[in-house]
């Protein structure tokens, strides 16, 4: 393998000015999955690596008990998300989501920062996060900055991150209850696979009823970077939640996603499965919310 | 560049220095000369690689091997006694047939015992979505799956003898 010098700084200022005084040569790096094997493959050539993990802290996952805000640190891995009993209760569509990620290997050491800032339209970890309104928080050197997650993604590979900057913590605001959400990785197999399609769906009801107060529709694959379905959102808010609406909505995501032809599935195929799971994972949080009140 | 690491092999204190690039599976087998732990992808695909670092089945293929610095690592190695006894994971892949050619089962191992370290008594999905991340040509994964859950029942016999005794004054 290529040589590179590994850099572990102790503090983000340190780890900004490391990364300003090397430029392009340098590159972060947190639980190393996919810079390793694009280094290993020779895809990328960084003279160093640059460490987060002193800079940042021991990772945190914590809901603040003021603002009923989830606190996720970067450097927190898909293992601890999955293992977590407070995602399993409250957030199951980041249930979902992160235990399929890799293998136990995998998310043992793949954190949550480095799914969002490599920015593969297929990352598992971004379209839940983007369903629950999750907000990024930038460290620039200068100061701190926010960033709607759904802002985030500018294309594959590309977010809006300047070169330096570094992504801190991902802050989910309170969801309105009751509301509940479910996320599909859809793809051949069902371990150590890449999705054909990622549908996560959260909904809130207005207490009592199925009459629906919130909908968010996140799609990944569906587009060169992670989307939402606003047709298909704006659409269900007021209505009953029923397997007709859902199905209505998943027609309307179908439309509007821009899915591609590629090695993995065709577009055609993509655009019906968006459909299928847009209604199933609508009934699942259905389901969830009934089993909360229960 | 180089650094200098301290970190536990197998129990055995190390103090090494370390070049900056090299990954964790490349200073056990070409450094320490540990073959046990084997090359298959090398790209975090196949768990041939698998080592514990503090009791996290990780894949040594992506890890960098100044990273295990101050940690605890065990290989397939330092899994038997000092003596030569096998552990009760090893013993029973020779047994149920968990090995043919070999080359994954030291992954599988520690994977299996990274899992039952901290679920002594997972359940059958609950195996597979563990092992999801070790691939085997040869065996089906059938006998593997078996050769795990002999230990798992072996578990649960121990545990229900340790009840009976502590149930015995009282009868
Ligand atoms: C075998 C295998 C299977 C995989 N399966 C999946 C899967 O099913 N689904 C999926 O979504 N992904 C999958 N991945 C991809 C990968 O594991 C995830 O994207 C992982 O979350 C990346 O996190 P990391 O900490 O390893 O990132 P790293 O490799 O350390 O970093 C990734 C990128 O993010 C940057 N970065 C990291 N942290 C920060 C930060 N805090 N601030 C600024 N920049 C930062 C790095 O510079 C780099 O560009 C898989 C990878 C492998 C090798
Ligand atoms: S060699 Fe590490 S996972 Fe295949
Ligand atoms: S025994 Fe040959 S690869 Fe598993």
């Amino acid at each position: 393998m290529r040589k590179f010098a590994y850099l572990v700084p102790k503090t983000l200022d340190q780890a900004v000015s490391l990364h300003q005084s090397h430029g392009n040569r340098a590159m972060y790096v947190a639980g190393g999955t996919d810079v390793m094997v694009k280094v290993k493959s020779g895809k990328i050539t960084p003279d160093y690596l640059i460490s987060l993990k002193h800079a940042l802290g021991s990772p945190q996952l914590r809901v603040n008990s003021d603002t009923g805000e989830l606190h996720i640190g970067s450097l927190v891995t898909h293992r601890t998300l999955e293992t977590s009993s407070t995602i399993k209760r409250h957030y199951p569509i980041l249930h979902d989501a992160v235990q399929h990620i890799g293998s136990v290997q995998i998310r043992n050491v793949a954190t949550i920062g480095g799914n969002l800032v490599n920015a593969v339209p297929s990352a598992d970890g971004a379209i839940p996060l983007i369903a629950l309104d999750a907000v990024a928080k930038v460290y620039a050197g200068t100061g701190e900055r926010t960033v709607d997650l759904i802002h985030f993604f500018e294309g594959p590979g590309q977010t809006v991150l300047a070169p330096g900057e570094i992504l801190t913590e991902i802050v989910v605001p309170k969801q309105p209850a009751p509301s509940a959400g479910a996320y599909q990785k859809y793809g051949r197999r069902e371990a150590m696979e890449l999705p054909l399609i990622g549908v996560g769906v959260q909904l809130s009801l207005e207490q009592g009823s199925n009459r629906c107060t919130k909908a968010r529709i996140a799609l990944g694959v569906a587009a060169p970077t992670p989307m939402r379905s606003l047709a298909a959102e704006h659409y269900l808010v007021g209505k009953e939640i029923t397997e007709e609406t859902l199905g209505e909505a998943g027609k309307l995501a179908a439309d509007e996603s821009r899915v591609r032809d590629s090695v993995r599935g065709l577009a055609w195929y993509r655009r019906e499965m968006v459909e299928v799971f847009v209604k199933r994972m609508g009934m699942k949080c259905l389901e969830r919310i009934k089993e909360m009140g229960a | 560049m180089a650094t200098e690491v301290r970190f536990k092999l197998n129990g055995n204190r190390m103090q090494m220095t370390v070049e900056d690039h090299w990954t964790l599976l490349h200073l056990l087998r070409e450094e320490l000369g540990l073959t046990g732990t084997k090359e298959g992808c090398g790209s975090g695909e196949c768990g041939a690689c698998t080592v514990v670092v503090d009791g996290l089945a990780v894949n040594s293929c992506l890890y960098l091997a100044v990273d295990v610095a101050g940690k605890d690592v065990l290989t397939i190695e330092g899994l038997a006694g000092k003596d030569g006894t096998l552990h009760p994971l090893q013993k029973s892949f020779v047994e149920n047939g968990g090995i043919q050619c070999g080359f994954c089962t030291p992954g599988m191992i520690l994977a299996s015992k990274a899992l039952l370290d901290e679920n002594p008594r997972p359940s059958e999905a609950e195996i597979k979505h563990a092992l999801a991340g070790n691939l085997c040509r040869c065996t089906g994964y059938v006998p593997i799956f078996a050769s795990i859950q002999a230990v798992i029942d072996q578990g649960i016999e121990e545990v229900d003898v340790v009840v009976r005794q502590s149930e015995s004054p009282s009868d």
